[in-house]
């Protein structure tokens, strides 16, 4: 193993942590605020399928990933198995390869502690924030890990609070039950980069909505998704749509 | 009460979910992955999420059949153009509760 480099190390070693603490912690403010609300809502949904704040806050803290927690939460009080959740969690997660693949340029030279401490807040936020902060060259991997962790807090916090706030919110309060809907709205307008995956993006809805219709059960989110990015892979090698993309990873 | 069995299943959820955040953390500075593969997964969360949002927009019940006069319809096309425009979470997760919220009044 060659990740033990220490004249990647000791630059940051030689700055105290307090400056790093603070940089990341007002850094991950934005992303913070961003959680609450849904974090709220998760707590809200997840006490309403049966869930105790302890159970709640166990699961934030073990998964740490908004849509799939949503969607964990669902299959469970849908009475799900533990292997559909645990691969629909998967899938719903891959994505969390690509964003640590682009990372993973701006964090050499550190050792596999930290990055095994980094990897735990690899969120779709964080990343972004992350990113584009390392563009910048002031920003650190300490600093990163900082605002992955502040983010991770505000996360449970916010989930705890809303299983115990769930109790006196009544059903349909709010629109509180459109929450998720609405994240996923916007997730997927985040990822619509271009012609393509506006296409892809149409691919999968139709799959998705035979399937849904065909066969019981979650597995028509899986059977979609993968069909039409296999889709998008072949589109893209026949040249059908060229990157318009600014920049990828 | 924590059960044995959701146990079991947040954990489950915990180690597929941290697995895809690591293993590029520690391998990529020395081997890169295959480049169908990156692109095969750059198109999986657009896919995803789709696949995710679509059918709970127009199908309904047990056994599922199509509906497309939903609530859930109609308050996703103000919510999907807010997020083109804004390109704001916070502010799309409010907003859609908020006409959801409406919807549920006066529909």
């Amino acid at each position: 193993m060659q990740e033990e480099k220490v004249n990647g190390l000791s630059p940051d070693r030689r700055e105290r942590w307090g400056p790093v603490i603070k940089d990341g912690v007002i850094a991950a403010w934005p992303i913070c605020l961003g959680y609450a609300p849904i974090g709220l809502a998760f707590g809200v949904i997840a006490q309403k399928a049966g869930l105790s704040p302890l159970e709640i806050g166990l699961m934030s803290l073990l998964v740490f990933a908004g849509s799939a927690q949503f969607i964990g939460v669902s299959m469970i009080s849908a009475g799900a198995g533990f292997m559909p959740i645990v691969i629909t969690t998967f899938m719903v997660n891959l994505r969390h390869l690509l964003m640590s693949s682009s990372l993973a340029v701006y964090l050499r030279g550190i050792n596999s502690g930290w990055l095994s401490l980094f990897a735990y807040g690899v969120t779709d936020e964080s990343f972004a924030m992350n990113l584009t902060r390392f563009r910048d060259a002031e920003w650190d991997w300490r600093r990163a890990l900082v605002l992955n962790h502040t983010a991770n807090g505000a996360w449970i916090a916010s989930t705890i609070a809303g299983g115990y706030g769930g109790q006196f919110i009544p059903a349909g309060a709010f629109g509180i039950d459109y929450a998720l809907i609405a994240m996923f709205l916007c997730l997927l307008v985040f990822q619509l980069r271009g012609m393509i995956y506006v296409i892809i993006a149409a691919i999968a809805g139709v799959l998705a909505v035979v399937s849904a219709l065909v066969i019981p059960g979650d597995s028509y989110i899986v059977i979609a998704s993968t069909a039409a990015a296999t889709a998008g892979l072949f589109f893209r090698r026949a040249g059908f749509f060229k990157k318009q993309e600014r920049e990828s990873c | 009460m924590l059960s044995a069995e959701y146990l079991a299943v947040i954990v489950g959820m915990g180690i597929v979910t941290y697995v895809p955040r690591w293993l590029p953390l520690v391998l990529l500075t020395r081997r890169r992955l295959p480049l169908w593969l990156v692109e095969w997964l750059d198109f999986i969360p657009a896919s995803i999420l789709s696949a995710l949002v679509v059918p709970y927009l127009i199908t309904t019940g047990d056994p599922r059949h199509l509906d497309i006069l939903r609530p859930e319809l109609f308050v996703a096309v103000p919510t999907f153009a807010f997020a083109l425009v804004t390109k704001s979470l916070a502010g799309t997760v409010v907003v859609g509760m908020f006409l959801f919220w409406l919807a549920g009044i006066y529909l």
